[in-house]
């Protein structure tokens, strides 16, 4: 499966850093719910080259990513200020406080498969902008995330057939996690692999292992150039494994064994982009601990920011429904000032 | 489409340059639309069948011919995806104009509609504004297979983050359409079906103001509030009602949400009674709604509870019986009846 060529020295450390970083800020997250510091959050433990090997592939000036509610690899990769994007967990704002527009980031969704549509209509809207007589070179790609359980969903479908028949630059990314909350991929999807239905679509697929962050790394800029040529949307399918809970509310011991996350910790993605950088450049241990220390001081910096944000006022509620807003919704708000004021 | 304009040179009287021609609602509507093309270039029209035939409707006739297959395309038939799409392209910087091609059909796109378009600019603080108007070809009356003739102003406008408003004639239709396409926020436009055929004036320099409900008929006895469809019937039954001495005011709510509570005020203060008709099933219908807004804002005056003309709460039924349904003529007039002759305590 490995047959991806190494990356130079300088981008393979620069992959491993960011697997460091978003590993030891997803288990601080976890220790952090634990701790009452935020109120829930959905762990990618094991999932992080799928994850940085994608997002890290993304030309963040011209390209939009849709992610779902477990892409904070992606949004690290793509250098979305952690505490803004981590601030949904908070339960400060759904979607995370980063500027979608800005970073060219979606706003965190939760509606399974919600945002797989949302990147055909962004990547069709490339495809028009190219048609008028100003345009720069190659398209804009929307790369849209979804998970093998998503895949189940009547809009993945709707949204892999409207891409195939308007040519839309889309990557569509699975994350093949092995479970969808507890059912197993075996009884959600049928056919053996979400990749084989893109051939259906007229559309081609890349079957990538999701742990090796080189490969999905490759398998994403082959898409992403595929797409931006003109030549209509493309499928990754990353095989990896969600090796913790769905959400920090559930309790995999129902419907998994402990040996068989034992056996799937054998497939640590940063534990094998590490054991590259020994056999293909030697790096030393010193390396490693300098790397592991910046990860766990970046993580108690973005648990400082999650700390100190306030939660937003309440007006916020009222202010961002509309760009124009009601009568009723000002009268609304009036009163809901007014008697909270008597608290 | 021109040749079938009968345009008429009326007289100038206010100096206004009023232009007064007589339109369908599907000419109206269609002229809407070209101009909307015309006017913003990032408003793109798509939907089933929009494209090469028009629409089943025929409201995109030309459309496509004359703006090209970028601006107005047919999709796939999958309505989820329609909307869907609608929200990534308005992600995009375009003005999306979708069509739904039945109110029914509306349904598939429910969780885009409820669960994304009502929320994506509350979601990302504003800074991803959802410039969509949505044509729903809505409501009953023309003899339609299931899922053809449902009024779904009741649910969309109980969804945050969706206006949803409905035009009762050409004039409304043409210069509704526009004005909600120029606004920033998503609306669920709502057309009369029964009522795209029928010709009426429409002075297309002067839209006059385009927010909140208007007085299609004023009168001094009881005031009938109404939108879409029914606004032509109730205007039938003033009519009516006149020959009996009873002076009937009808409002076109026009906007179902927000909806215009200051001109139900102002109505019904004056009059005293009111009576709201819409074809939505009863429990939980638009009329619940206008009923308690009457009520909170008309209470010391009001002269009998609010009445409620309604569809009933049953599938919107076959051809056959869908007169049975619909509010008719005789009940709106019992309805009138019941409000004049209610007497307290």
């Amino acid at each position: 499966m490995n047959s991806t060529p190494t990356p130079p020295q300088e981008e393979l450390t620069k992959l491993y850093e960011l697997l460091v970083r978003v590993r030891q800020l997803d288990i601080a997250a976890v220790r952090w719910q634990r701790q009452g510091i935020i109120p829930g959050y959905a762990p990618l433990l094991g999932q992080e080259a799928a994850q940085v090997g994608s997002g890290y592939a993304v030309d963040t000036a011209r390209d939009f990513v849709f992610p779902t509610y477990r892409e904070m690899g992606v949004a690290r990769a793509m250098n979305v200020d952690m505490v803004q994007y981590m601030a949904t967990h908070k339960a400060t704002w759904h979607g995370g406080l980063y500027d979608p527009a800005a970073t060219h980031l979606a706003p965190i969704q939760a509606v399974v498969a919600g945002s797989v549509l949302h990147a055909v209509g962004w990547a069709h809207g490339q495809t028009l902008a190219q048609h008028e007589p100003v345009h720069g070179a190659g398209t804009g790609v929307a790369l849209t995330y979804f998970g093998d359980g998503a895949s189940s969903q009547g809009d993945v479908h709707e949204a892999m057939n409207f891409a195939a028949v308007m040519k839309a630059p889309v990557v569509f990314f699975v994350q093949n996690n092995g479970w969808a909350i507890s059912v197993p991929t075996a009884a959600q999807v049928a056919g053996g692999a979400v990749a084989a239905r893109a051939a259906g679509y007229g559309m081609p697929s890349l079957a990538v292992d999701g742990n090796d962050v080189v490969s999905v790394l490759a398998a994403t800029r082959q898409a992403i150039g595929h797409c931006r040529a003109g030549n209509g949307p493309m499928l990754i399918e990353a095989t990896t494994y969600r090796l913790g809970p769905h959400s920090t509310s559930d309790d995999p011991g129902r419907y998994r064994s402990l040996a068989d996350e034992q056996a799937a910790r054998s497939l640590d993605p940063v534990q094998r982009c590490a054991d590259l950088l020994r056999t293909a450049y030697g790096t030393g241990d010193d390396y490693f601990e300098s790397v592991f220390a910046d990860a766990e001081a970046e993580a108690e910096r973005v648990r400082e920011g999650l700390e100190s944000l306030a939660p937003r006022p309440g007006a916020d509620m009222f202010r961002y429904v509309f760009q124009e807003t009601t009568p009723a919704l000002q009268h609304q708000e009036t009163t809901w000032r007014e008697e909270s004021e008597h608290v | 489409m021109s040749e079938q304009t009968a345009e008429i040179t009326a007289p100038d009287l206010a100096g206004t340059g009023s232009h007064l021609e007589h339109l369908s609602m599907q000419q109206a509507l269609n002229r809407a639309l070209a101009e909307s093309l015309e006017e913003n270039a990032k408003t793109l029209i798509f939907g089933e069948d929009v494209g090469q035939l028009g629409g089943v409707f025929r409201i995109t006739d030309g459309l496509q011919q004359r703006f090209g297959a970028d601006r107005v395309f047919d999709t796939p038939l999958a309505e989820s995806g329609i909307l869907g799409m609608s929200v990534g392209l308005a992600m995009a910087g375009f003005h999306p104009i979708p069509e739904v091609q039945f109110d029914g059909f509306a349904y598939p796109a429910v969780n885009q509609i409820v669960c994304q378009i009502g929320r994506m600019n509350y979601r990302s603080r504003g800074t991803l504004p959802m410039p969509i108007t949505l044509r729903v070809p809505s409501f009953g009356g023309i003899r339609a297979p299931e899922h053809h003739g449902e009024s779904l102003e009741s649910l969309f406008a109980h969804v945050p983050g969706l206006k949803v408003v409905s035009p009762a004639d050409p004039h409304q239709a043409y210069h509704l359409l526009k004005h909600a396409i120029r606004r920033p926020d998503p609306v669920i436009f709502m057309e009369p079906k029964a009522r795209y055929w029928q010709k009426g004036p429409v002075d297309t320099a002067d839209g006059g103001t385009l927010e909140g409900a208007r007085v299609a008929r004023p009168g001094r006895h009881v005031t009938l509030i109404a939108w879409g469809a029914m606004v032509a019937r109730c205007l039938q039954v003033a009519e009516l009602a006149a020959e009996d001495g009873i002076d009937v005011e009808v409002l076109d709510l026009r906007w179902l949400k927000p909806i215009d509570t200051a001109a139900l005020a102002a109505s019904v203060t004056r009059t005293r009674r009111a009576v709201v008709v819409h074809e939505a099933p009863r429990t939980s219908g638009l009329g619940a709604e206008i009923a308690a807004l009457v009520t909170e804002e008309c209470f010391n005056v009001l002269k009998a509870p609010v009445e409620r003309v309604t569809g009933f709460d049953v599938p919107y039924p076959s051809g056959d019986l869908e007169d049975e349904y619909v509010p008719n003529i005789d009940r709106i007039l019992f309805g009138i009846q019941r409000v004049l002759e209610h007497r307290r305590g």
